[in-house]
């Protein structure tokens, strides 16, 4: 079986610094690639160009063997970004927001209500996502990720403003995410305990 | 864990965002709201201003109506994409697996039931001020309906252009101008023509084509233009 995920020389400015030259990695389902580094060290850049939001300087990143350049939609399919901002309304309310996300990606069939209790956000359904905290937003954002069926998940700094309890959650999500041959990509800071396969990028 | 699924199409895609743009806006009326009274502002001062002379206003009604219909699409443009931008929603809707034409499709119609049906919804009331016949009143609202399409087409271009920037509106009302003049020119004429008892069809075909020409690049465009913005 050849590779879900690989990238081939990724080179990245902003400006006129390189962030990473000459990038390489490979990913296969029930692995999880954690990228490390310091504050402004270009993880969420990583991230967002692995995403395609962002403009490579060269390189190309192959999902399933092909280039996401040219099979755009179908790597998208694939994929679920948890990024810095949520990407909720705010106006809305939490069930608003998670009905409207079925329309953009193929969902899991995943017990709505069982989700939002695993994730401990059920007794907010009805209020909007402005009068939740940033770390039960979080948990919405976490809602997301367990609702839709996709393989990879794209985590940016997915613990800021979780509680104890949060950052545990996580970690078990993705471990289970791992077993069922999910693969992740995460940016973070501190130590994480998941079991699986690990891989490591340290950004300079 | 297929890559495949039936249940996600195009249309349930433009159809969602349609659905929770109405939503936000019924959430925030003043959205609705503010360019709406911009118009009523507008067309009601002007006469005031004018003078009570029936022949000038009559004159001046068709005129008037469109450039004050045209500032206030100008004015709700350019908060198109800006709140998506800010709060991280279309960082999502760019890493969704549906085109993302479609979706900019999705919100440029939202975006026009929400500010530009209102103003042709309005305007036979404005209309009344001037001494508009009838007659003259339906083909203004034929027109506006057929402009104002076509203006929100156009902005979207724009206000995806210019999402990234801070306090775009004076670069956007730039683009989007030069490219709005037929709208107005023929959208206006055609009102006066009427009114002085020449025929409506010229007019309304144009607008008609010029619609349908825009909405057949635009949302490839929008799309484009919102990949380079939110790098």
């Amino acid at each position: 079986m050849t590779t879900k995920l690989s990238a081939e020389k990724l080179t990245l400015f902003r400006g006129e610094r390189c962030l990473f030259k000459g990038l390489d990695f490979a990913l296969n389902r029930g692995e999880l690639l954690l990228l490390e580094g310091r504050n402004g060290s270009g993880k969420t850049s990583l991230m967002r160009a692995i995403a395609g939001l962002l403009e490579l300087e060269s390189g190309e990143i192959y999902w399933d063997g092909n280039s996401v350049r040219t099979h755009r939609q179908q790597f998208h399919g694939s994929l679920v970004w948890m990024a810095h901002r949520v990407g909720f309304k705010a106006d809305l309310t939490l069930v608003e927001n998670l009905k409207f996300e079925a329309h953009l990606r193929a969902q899991s069939g995943a017990d709505f209500e069982d989700v939002l209790k695993r994730l401990d956000i059920d007794r907010l359904k009805r209020l909007p996502l402005r009068a939740l905290s940033a770390g039960q937003q979080r948990r919405v954002a976490l809602a997301r990720m367990l609702l839709s069926r996709v393989p990879l998940w794209l985590m940016d700094e997915p613990f800021t403003n979780l509680d104890r309890e949060g950052r545990a959650l996580v970690m078990q999500l993705t471990t289970e995410h791992l077993a069922r041959d999910g693969m992740c990509i995460m940016a973070a800071h501190q130590d994480i305990d998941i079991d699986g396969n690990v891989q490591k990028i340290v950004l300079q | 864990m297929t890559d495949e699924d039936d249940s996600l199409g195009l249309f349930s895609g433009i159809f969602g965002i349609v659905r929770r743009d109405l939503l936000l806006a019924w959430k925030r009326p003043g959205d609705i709201l503010n360019p709406l009274f911009f118009f009523a502002m507008v067309a009601t001062l002007f006469p005031l201003a004018v003078g009570p002379s029936p022949e000038q206003l009559e004159f001046s009604g068709p005129a008037v109506l469109w450039v004050a219909a045209l500032l206030a699409m100008l004015l709700s443009l350019n908060s198109l994409f800006l709140s998506d931008y800010e709060d991280g929603s279309l960082d999502q809707m760019l890493v969704s697996p549906l085109p993302l034409s479609a979706l900019a499709l999705g919100k440029t119609l939202a975006h026009w039931l929400t500010s530009g049906l209102p103003l042709v919804l309005v305007s036979p009331l404005i209309a009344i001020m001037f001494r508009m016949p009838f007659s003259v009143t339906g083909v203004l609202m034929l027109t506006l309906l057929l402009g104002t399409i076509s203006l929100s087409l156009l902005g979207s271009v724009g206000a995806a252009l210019t999402v990234g920037l801070h306090r775009g509106t004076a670069l956007l009302s730039l683009l989007i101008l030069p490219l709005a003049m037929p709208v107005l020119i023929f959208g206006a004429r055609t009102v006066s023509l009427v009114a002085a008892g020449d025929g409506v069809a010229g007019g309304l075909y144009f607008l008609g084509a010029y619609a349908v020409l825009v909405l057949s690049f635009v949302p490839f465009a929008t799309a484009a233009a919102l990949r380079i913005s939110n790098e």
